[in-house]
């Protein structure tokens, strides 16, 4: 799937990434793309915000979309610039219905120990998209520095 | 006391075991795990136990690890204990507040305070 039209991205101009199915390896590309964030002037509670998001989002690619099968992939897709962040992470799992995951936030759920990751990422991110049967993610986070 | 660990350091006073993390991210699920089996072991060597995480180290936590905490704090209520949380930062504590778990665990603003609510029991 190409970057949603309405995150303002040209899909040509993301970098794309693909490493072995440990946490481990998504280290170097996490890096980078915090790196770019501070040379673009992000704010610490927004870089926070997107590294929480992007440590949630590959964690459930890692662990629940390629039940830590070493032989899977995660491919991911990223673009940075002063205005936004949008990234990408796909894995090689069955994909899952995100509306069949109950709201944490439920008094009923409240001291269930999983399913906080995607609230998460929809409470820090300004747009998350599913694509690929819940294979993939993208997550599009404006830089509340820069939005008019 | 002290006991090794690679990821928690852990004093007694009085009957309170207080734990500060080594790592500045608790991110890893391996970590987590270790961490989670760690705490589990202090709790079930008493009954009544009483802890306080001292987070005053931490600057990033994924979920899983909110979920530990959550299993941890079941653990202590089956043994008749008290869990504390505190010196929680406010870009963690804003994740707690997210996910409403503000509302699940007893969390204070400092380890004294956290200890001097210990002694109010």
């Amino acid at each position: 799937m190409k970057v949603p039209p309405d995150f303002g991205v040209d899909d040509a101009a993301l970098t794309n990434v693909t490493v072995p199915n440990d946490l481990r390896r998504v280290r170097e590309p996490e890096a980078h793309i915090m790196s770019e964030l501070k040379r673009c002037g992000y704010d610490d509670d927004t870089i926070f915000a997107i590294k929480l998001a992007f440590e949630e989002a590959v964690t459930n690619a890692v662990k629940h979309g390629n039940c830590n099968d070493r032989s899977k992939q995660v491919h991911l897709r990223y673009y940075v610039d002063p205005q936004r962040v949008v990234f990408m992470v796909r894995d090689e799992g069955c994909g899952f219905r995100p509306q069949d995951v109950p709201d944490p936030t439920a008094d009923e759920n409240l001291e269930r120990p999983s399913g906080r990751g995607l609230m998460l990422m929809q409470s820090y991110m300004t747009k998350v998209r599913y694509g690929e049967n819940g294979r993939e993610v993208w997550l599009l986070k404006e830089n509340p520095g820069r939005t008019k | 006391m002290e006991q090794p660990s690679t990821h928690l350091k852990i004093k007694r006073a009085g009957n309170v075991s207080v734990v500060e993390f080594a790592d500045r991210k608790i991110l890893e699920e391996i970590s987590i795990q270790e961490i989670g089996s760690e705490l589990r072991g202090l709790v079930e060597t008493e009954p009544g136990p009483q802890l306080l995480l001292n987070f005053q180290n931490v600057d990033h936590l994924a979920s899983a690890a909110l979920g530990m905490l959550i299993t941890l704090q079941k653990k202590v209520q089956e043994q008749n204990g008290l869990l504390k949380l505190s010196n929680i930062n406010r870009q963690i504590f804003q994740v707690f507040k997210i996910t409403r778990l503000n509302r699940v665990f007893d969390i204070h603003d400092t380890a004294e305070k956290a200890m001097e609510s210990f002694a109010r029991v």
